[in-house]
Order: structure tokens, then C-alpha cells, then sequence
């Protein structure tokens, strides 16, 4: 029995269809990456898995659980993390713990245990008996994480829960992901940096325009588009088009050649690597381009996902934000 | 070390049921626990407990000494007498907006996410704020009545009728609290929520019988301000307060006050449920 399975969910929003018909399925004890550029999806599929939206079609089960039948049996089963913290402010940190055992019916001896050891385990002792409003962000987080850690959930819902954390923070996140998958819990975790969804991530599902566009292991997916990747900087944005011309004449893969004009840089695939190099370089010289670095690398995620979806993963704009 | 302990992350052992308790006692229990979130944050706010408890002394003391003088109302000795219980109506009544600042703050923050994804009763959410404002109100209320009996205000008749006259006050005070309720789920930001609760409250609070008797506004205005159902509260709490005879008054702003619980609570649950941040 997969922990979460979802099947053909579709969710519209007025005109807009954000849900097409989403698949997907996580092992016992795993973590499913779902990644997606901003307004794919992936927020509206965590809200239905974690009943707080009713899908317009298709089913979904967590930990056997009907989602749309049998919210509440699915609620006592889950832990959430939304994207931003979500914290009274006006509670101590022991207090905002004990309330959510209090509301999962522990008896009031044992939310307090429960509360305290949660404290300990997420540093934050010292801080209990004080009022949040005066916890940093990353308390903040921290203490919305434990929150959702009251009930011992079998399967986590974590939504971009590194967004806006610094590096020591998020790798600390990573480290207690990791722990509790090793402790048995199932984990559904969002995320816009591939970085996070290589490291933790068994599996992973792209999402785009409320379809899965593509599902596997890290490793799979890069095998998936093929090649290993030219990069070639030049020092003038003005070379950048005709450095891509001339790329594509020369490598002649598949055309996936992608532009970035802030870094002035041409990636393209490659299936040759054999002395493609100096090649490339004498190339570009003749045509008067001034050169400043060229590599030759595995793909990562991001070119996965770049070739998948057309745009890169860590977009600025926050167009099209998710609901 | 791997002893077969658990952890303080380790799930709930596979195949532990995990049923959610239903029934009466729980639902009560879920309201409770809701209610005392808000009320034992109470002292934390000195800022929002000064306010609640300036803003009726303020409110006496303005009505009574600025307008006293100059405001005579027919069958009444003193303007204290008949302004009290307008003053009593309308700040009981202002204090139900804070329904609708607190409910906008919990959903812009996402507090109401996390609410909706635990295994409580959910009504619990909406029951537990509106039953802490009461609370807030009960004690607005205290403080306003020892400084209306400060400047002069006295109950004319029995006990048990001035009771009953607060009550029905509190009891209004609930009711719109659940349109605050409905108001701070459907606007966008705190902000919002402040200004749409408040806007409306004036006219409704204005055009009444609350200040000024009705009979000296022109036509079309009297009209309105006599079908007003804070006109038909203020009369019948004036009524109680002074022991004459509420008549219809009392049964038209029983009939409102249970109109608006009933229809309010219902669109402002069925909006809690589909709500999103």
C-alpha cells in the first residue's frame, strides 16, 4: 500500500484550471519531491492531499485514508507545514505546542510532555516560556515544524519549507528530514530548489500547467534528456544570439540550447565530448567572440527541469502565485 | 545505541488506530481549548485591554458631558438616564469587531490552515473567538456600567429587569460578532477586516434612538432609524433599565438578535470551510 496515492485530481479555480489530472504515489517511509515552477500546481495538490481543498474530480488516499470522504481520520494521521510559519504570536512556544495535542484530544498530562520534549528536540527550551512575537524567522519555523510533529504523523506535508531560510537553517532542515524518513515517516515535500529535492528526494514528480510532465529518480530524469552540457561565457551580451547560432551549427543535438543573459552564458547538449573543447574555442574565435570560460558538465537538475518546463526552476517573479 | 525505544520523532506504530473522538464532550472541549488561546492572550495585549477599557469610559464621559447639556429628551429628567443605555449598545457592539480583526489575522497568518488540517471539531474555530469576545465584552461591559453609575446613571426598576436588560445587550454583542466573523473570512488583510467592520457600524449606531430621540430627524431618516434593530435595542434595554415596559421592542431585538446568530453563523462556517490564505 503506497502512503499517499493520488489519482486524476482536478481543481479549477474560476477560469483557470491549476489540477489537469495529477498522478502520483509515495512509498512507506520515502520522500516525493514535487517540483514545479511558480502556479504549476503544487501547492493546490498538497492543500487537496491535506483535505483542506475539495478536488472538482479524481481520488486520493493517505496512509489508506480517503482524503474526500474522511477528512478528519486523515487530519489525525498528517502533519503540515505550510510555506509560511504559522504561529500565534500571542502564545509561548510550550503554549502553541500544547494546544495543537490539546486539539489532537491528547490528555492534557501527555500534550505537555509531548510539548516539552518537542521544545528540547528543536532547541528551543530556553525559548518555551517566552511569547512568540518575539521569536527570529527561524524559531519561527523551527516551532511551526514541531507543531506539526505533535501527533507523531505517519506521512508529513511539507510545503517549500526552506524557502526563506538561511544556509545553516536550511541544511538543519535537511538533516531532520532525513531523520525522520530514517524514523519511518512518509514525506511529501515541495520545493523550488533541485538542490533539496536531489539530496532528500527518492522519488520526484514535475509538475507544470497542472500536469505531471515527468516522474522518477534524480538520476533517471537526467538520463532522460540525454547528453552532457556545453557551457560557454562570453564577455560581450551583444555575442550572445550569434554564439548560440554557431553552438547549435556545431553540436547539432536537439536544439535545447538556453540562453542566460544576466550570467552571458549559451548552454547546449552535447553528445560528443571528444575534443569539443578546443573546438569550440577556435570556433568562436574565428567568428571574433571574445571567449571568457567554456565547460563541459553532467546535466543537473536544473537543465532537467530547463528543458522540461522552458524556464528555470528559481524564478524571481512571483507571477502567478500559487492560492 | 538501537534500543527499542522511540524517539521524539518516530512515527505512531504502524496499524495504532488513530480515531478521532466525536461527540458532545469533545466538541465542548475543542471550543474550550480555542476559546482560552485567545482569552489567555488577553493580559499579554495591555494595549488592547487599555483600549477596550478606555474606549467606553471615553465614550460616557464624551456623550454625557458634551452633549448633556444641550440634548433634552421628552419623558426623561436627566440625558444620563437616557443616554446610558445607548452608549452601553453601541460599545458592546463596537467591540464585536474585534471578531473580525482576529479572524482575518489567524487566516492571513495561516493559523487557520493548520486549524483545518488537525482532527478537532471544526467549529470549534469560529464557536471558541466569538464565545473569547463575549468574554472581552462581559468585561467592557463592567467597566462601562461603574462609570455610567459614576456620572449619574441609576436603575429604575427591579434588578432581575436591568439583567435582563444586559444580557440582551451581550446577546446582541455575539450576534455581530459572527458578522465580524464573516467579514474577517472574507476580506484579504487585517487591515480590511478593520475597516470593513467598523464602516457600517456608525450609521447603524447613529441613526437609532441610541442618542438623540428619533422624532427629531427628518422623515425618511426617522423612518430607517425607527426600523433600525439598534433602535429596537436600545429601547427595549432603556426600557428594562428604567422598569417601564419594553412592549414589542424587547421580542423585536430578541427576533434580531437570534436572525443574525442564526444566519451569520451558518455563512461564516460555510466560508471557514472553503477558505484558503
Amino acid at each position: 500500500m503506497y502512503a499517499v496515492e493520488a489519482e486524476g485530481l482536478k481543481k479549477s479555480f474560476g477560469e483557470t484550471e491549476a489540477l489537469r489530472g495529477v498522478d502520483l504515489a509515495v512509498e512507506p517511509a520515502t520522500v516525493l519531491g514535487l517540483l514545479g515552477p511558480n502556479g504549476a500546481g503544487k501547492t493546490t495538490t498538497v492543500r487537496i492531499l491535506t483535505t483542506l481543498l475539495k478536488p472538482d474530480g479524481g481520488r486520493a488516499t493517505v496512509d489508506g485514508v480517503d482524503v474526500i470522504h474522511d477528512p478528519r481520520r486523515v487530519r489525525a494521521r498528517i502533519g503540515v507545514t505550510g510555506q509560511y510559519a504559522a504561529v500565534d504570536e500571542r502564545l509561548t512556544g510550550f503554549e502553541s505546542l500544547e494546544h495543537v495535542g490539546r486539539l489532537f484530544h491528547l490528555p492534557a498530562k501527555e500534550a505537555k510532555k509531548r510539548a516539552a520534549e518537542l521544545l528540547e528536540r528543536f532547541d528551543l527550551t530556553d525559548a518555551g516560556s517566552r511569547v512568540v512575537k518575539g521569536y527570529s524567522g527561524g524559531m519561527r519555523r523551527r516551532l511551526d515544524i514541531a507543531m506539526s510533529l505533535v501527533s507523531r504523523p505517519t506521512v508529513l506535508f511539507l510545503d517549500e519549507p526552506t524557502t526563506g531560510l538561511d544556509p545553516r537553517s536550511r541544511l538543519g532542515m535537511w538533516d531532520l528530514i532525513e531523520e525522520l524518513v530514517a524514523e519511518g515517516t512518509t514525506t511529501l515535500l515541495t520545493t523550488q530548489y533541485l538542490d533539496e529535492a536531489e539530496r532528500l528526494a527518492d522519488d520526484i514528480v514535475v509538475i507544470d500547467h497542472g500536469t505531471v510532465i515527468a516522474k522518477g529518480t534524480a538520476d533517471s530524469l537526467k538520463g532522460q534528456i540525454g547528453g552532457d552540457r556545453l557551457e560557454v561565457s562570453v564577455a560581450r551580451v551583444d555575442d550572445l544570439d550569434r554564439t548560440a547560432a554557431l553552438l547549435q551549427d556545431r553540436c547539432a543535438v536537439t536544439g535545447a540550447e538556453h540562453v542566460d543573459r544576466d550570467a552571458r552564458t549559451v548552454t547546449i547538449a552535447v553528445s560528443d565530448t571528444n575534443k569539443i573543447v578546443p573546438g569550440v574555442v577556435r570556433l568562436l574565435d574565428d567568428a571574433d567572440i571574445e571567449v571568457v570560460d567554456v565547460v563541459v558538465r553532467r546535466p543537473t537538475l536544473d537543465d532537467v527541469f530547463l528543458q522540461l518546463t522552458g524556464r528555470p526552476a528559481e524564478a524571481d517573479d512571483d507571477e502567478g502565485a500559487e492560492r | 545505541m538501537t534500543a527499542v525505544t522511540t524517539s521524539d520523532l518516530s512515527p505512531a506504530a504502524p496499524g495504532r488506530t488513530r480515531e478521532v473522538p466525536r461527540g458532545l464532550v469533545w466538541m465542548w472541549r475543542d471550543t474550550w481549548t480555542e476559546a482560552m488561546r485567545h482569552l489567555r492572550a488577553v493580559p499579554r495585549n495591555p494595549d488592547l485591554l487599555i483600549f477596550a477599557t478606555i474606549q467606553p469610559i471615553m465614550f460616557v464621559l464624551l456623550f454625557n458631558y458634551v452633549f448633556g447639556g444641550a440634548i433634552e429628551v421628552p419623558g426623561y429628567d436627566s440625558y444620563t438616564q437616557f443616554l446610558m443605555p445607548g452608549v452601553f449598545a453601541q460599545t458592546v457592539l463596537f467591540g464585536s469587531a474585534f471578531t473580525g480583526i482576529g479572524v482575518a489575522e489567524d487566516m492571513t497568518k495561516g493559523i487557520i490552515d493548520r486549524l483545518r488540517s488537525l482532527p478537532m471539531y471544526q467549529p470549534a474555530v469560529l464557536v471558541g473567538r466569538t464565545v473569547s469576545d463575549l468574554c472581552r465584552n462581559i468585561f467592557t461591559f463592567v467597566v462601562m456600567f461603574i462609570v455610567g453609575y459614576l456620572v449619574g446613571f441609576r436603575i429604575g426598576g427591579s434588578v432581575g429587569a436591568a439583567l435582563g436588560a444586559t444580557l440582551l445587550l451581550l446577546f446582541f454583542s455575539y450576534a455581530f460578532s459572527w458578522v465580524q466573523a464573516f467579514i474577517g473570512l472574507s476580506v484579504k488583510s487585517v487591515e480590511a477586516a478593520n475597516s470593513a467592520g467598523f464602516i457600517w457600524m456608525f450609521p447603524l449606531t447613529f441613526v437609532s434612538s441610541a442618542f438623540v430621540s428619533t422624532e427629531s430627524m427628518p422623515g425618511w431618516l426617522q423612518t430607517f432609524a425607527d426600523w433600525n434593530p439598534f433602535t429596537k435595542l436600545t429601547n427595549a434595554a432603556r426600557a428594562l433599565y428604567s422598569g417601564t415596559d419594553p412592549g414589542a421592542d424587547l421580542w423585536y431585538s430578541l427576533a434580531w438578535a437570534i436572525g443574525i446568530t442564526m444566519v451569520f453563523s451558518f455563512l461564516a462556517s460555510r466560508r471557514f470551510s472553503r477558505t484558503s490564505r
